[in-house]
Parts: structure tokens; sequence; C-alpha cells
């Protein structure tokens, strides 16, 4: 076979592998939907965090508008504080805005809801840096157990 | 005892001097700046031979199982009610592991094998040592475009592999047993990460490239140059190369997803 065939199918077969990559990486991984963009942090202090996770959906209403950047322990209250990256589109928050931590479905991963809160000319818009003070603890199944069992006893 | 002691020291020295030369060999055949310009036809000979010709068996083994994956995959997810997941169960075990593992034994078994064998006859009909005498080096002609090509071409037919087999899942899954096509891309989209699954199993073929290509060309050089020898080195680098890969993939995954 002469050289310019074989360059020919040489070229062809780099090519499927770079539309192989391309496909991994746009289609499977989903890349610059979220991470590549502009995006400004929050924290927020809770009593509990169950099972929540680093990159854990942020969601408004069902729509990831973040992740979850961090999370650590505040080393004098002994409270978890939970950084979230927030998509720089969504900048308009309000700071009587509520997290609570739940959970999708009954065996699904935890996600934290944000609840937008009222807006009067009093209230100011979350920044960067800023933290969340109303915030719910996730459910910990263990306890509501024990106190249904322990309200169950009393009777 | 003492005899036990001496072949247990034989053995020890024989491997180690097959490290030794191996790496010998590869250094010799990269000293210097490759020339890829001048060596041009070579090169792209062995990309078409270790390259092109090993396609159709990635494709047809990756698209193979990609959907017997789905098809088992469904079997146990849909007693959860989580037919949902069967995106990211075929596309992380995919790419994770059976992308890297399976391409670089079959790749021992198809290129590895070939190259072994070619070289092994140069060795027994003298070839390489008439290179020697025309002051050819036969490390820069004969090993080095093999080596690039093998380290080259394995980590794209890895790649390949990876998307037929992602495409045979959808082809099951989808077409056949009836999940949302959006839940299998969308899901799957979830819980891929670009970082720590595509490039991770990217860098894992690269390092099962390296090996197959070594060992395959090495035990190649080093045969002994008879009709026994070269198919003895021919069985040693298939064997050899699919337990040094199974080997370093634990090894990978233990300091890639075991933290």
């Amino acid at each position: 076979m002469t050289t310019r065939k074989l360059e020919i199918l040489v070229g062809a077969f780099v090519a499927l592998a770079i539309a192989a990559l391309l496909l991994l990486a746009m289609k499977v991984a989903n890349t610059g939907v979220t991470g590549s963009d502009q995006s400004y942090k929050l924290y927020a202090k809770f009593d509990n965090i169950g099972g929540l996770k680093v990159r854990s959906p942020v969601k408004v209403g069902g729509v990831v508008v973040g992740r979850v950047a961090s999370i650590q322990l505040d080393p004098e209250a002994f409270q978890p504080v939970v950084t979230l990256e927030i998509n720089s589109s969504y900048s308009n928050f309000p700071e009587t805005s509520s997290l609570s931590i739940l959970t999708s479905g009954l065996l699904g991963e935890q996600y934290i809801g944000l609840q937008p809160g009222f807006v009067d000319e009093n209230v100011e818009i979350l920044a960067d840096g800023d933290y969340i003070e109303d915030t719910k603890a996730a459910i910990v199944l263990e306890e509501l157990i024990g106190q249904f069992l322990f309200n169950r006893g009393n009777q | 005892m003492l005899d036990k002691l001496q072949q247990l020291g034989a053995a020890t020295i024989a491997s180690v001097q097959g490290f030794g030369r191996a790496a010998l060999m590869v250094l010799g055949a990269l000293w210097g700046r490759p020339r890829f310009v001048k060596a041009w036809p070579l090169y792209i000979k062995q990309f078409y031979v270790v390259g092109v010709l090993s396609l159709l068996i990635i494709v047809v083994s990756g698209l193979f199982i990609g959907m017997v994956l789905a098809l088992q995959g469904y079997t146990v997810l849909s007693k959860f009610g989580a037919e949902q997941m069967l995106g990211p169960l075929v596309a992380l075990s995919l790419l994770r592991e059976l992308g890297p593992v399976v391409t670089a034994l079959l790749f021992a078994g198809r290129a590895g094998s070939a190259l072994t064998a070619e070289i092994g006859l140069m060795k027994a009909t003298e070839q390489l040592s008439g290179m020697e005498m025309m002051a050819v080096d036969p490390l820069r002609r004969v090993i080095a475009p093999r080596f690039w090509a093998g380290v080259v071409c394995m980590p794209l037919l890895a790649l390949i592999f990876n998307a037929v087999g992602i495409l045979g899942g959808h082809l099951v899954g989808v077409d056949w047993l009836g999940v949302d096509a959006g839940g299998y891309w969308s899901a799957m989209q979830a819980n891929v990460d670009l970082h720590e699954d595509v490039l991770n199993g990217v860098i894992k073929s690269m390092v099962f490239a390296f090996l197959v290509t070594v060992i395959a060309l090495h035990k190649g050089f080093d045969a002994v140059p008879t009709s026994e020898g070269i198919s003895q080195a021919t069985t040693q680098t298939v064997v050899t190369a699919s337990l040094a890969v199974l080997g370093f993939d634990f090894v990978l995954t233990a300091v890639m997803f075991g933290g």
C-alpha cells in the first residue's frame, strides 16, 4: 500500500479517536454546565448535615443553581459550615432566603434546597462571602424513629 | 535447601536482567530526538499496523461489552426501580475499569503478539544483525516506530472502546429495554466527572500502553532466535502483558479511586 493510503487510514483512525474523546467529554461527562462558569460563594451553618457531600447540588424549586464546594466543622461552635458555590447567573437571592437539607426520593442522595425569601427595602441581596442564617438541619431517620418510639412510650 | 536458595537467586537475577535489558532497549530506541520527519513512512506503517488494524476487534468488543453491561445491569437495577442509573453504571464501569483494561488485554493479544513475532523473526533471520552491519541502528529503525505507535495508539483505542461501549449500552438499555433516553444521558452526566473518571481512565490506558508495548518489544528483541523461541516469546508476551496490566490496574485503581 502507498504511504498516502496509509496516511489517510491513520488520519481516519485519529479522527475517530478524537470524536470518541469529544463524545466522552461533552455528552457523557457534560462539562461546561457548571464548574467552568463564574460562581460566587455563600456560607451556611447547619446543626446537622446528614449525608451531604462535597459536589452535592444546590436546588431552587428543583433547578440546580450551584454545588457544595466544601464542608468543614467550625472548631468553636462545633457546627458544620457548608460552602456553596452558586452560579453567577443566579445572583439576586435576598438575605431572608432559607436553606434546608433534603433527600431526593426515599433512597436518593441528599441535596440543599434553597428557598428564596421575601424582598422589601430593608432586605439586602446576598453577595459573595455572605452567610445564610436561616437553615434547617437534615432529617436523620434514626432520631425520627427514636422520637416516635419515645412518644409512643408516653401514651 | 541450598539448591532451592540458588534457584531463587538465579530466578531473581534473570528477571532483574530482563528488566535491565528492556530498559536499555527502550533507552536505546528513544535516545536523541525521534526522527519523525525522516522516518515518516516507517512511523505511518506502524500506526497503521498497530492502530488501524486493531480497530475492528476493539469496536466489536466495545459494542458487545456495553450491550452486555446494560443487559446485566438492567436486571438488577429494575428490581430496585432504579433503571435511571443504567447510564452511570455503564459509563463508570467502562471509563474507570473495562475500557482501559479490556483494551489493553485485547491490544496485547492482537498487536503485542504480532510485534513480538515480527521482531523475533527479524532476529532469527538475522535482519537485525544485517542492519547493524550496514551501520543502521535496529533500535532506532525497528523498535522506535513500533514503540511510539503502541504508546500512542492504545489510549486512542481505549477512548474509542469507551465511546462505542456507551453507545452499545444505549442500544440495549434505551432502544430495547425501554429506559428513558433523557434519563440515560442526564443521570450519566450528573455522575460522570471529566477529571475524576474520564481523565483517570486515559491515564490508566497510557500506563497500560507503555507496559504492553515495552513487554511485547522486549520479548521479541530478546527471543531465542529459533522457531520454538519465537513461539515461546509470543506466548510470554500475551501472558506477561496481561498479568502486568491486571496487577498495575489494581495499584492504579487503589491510588486513583481507593482514597
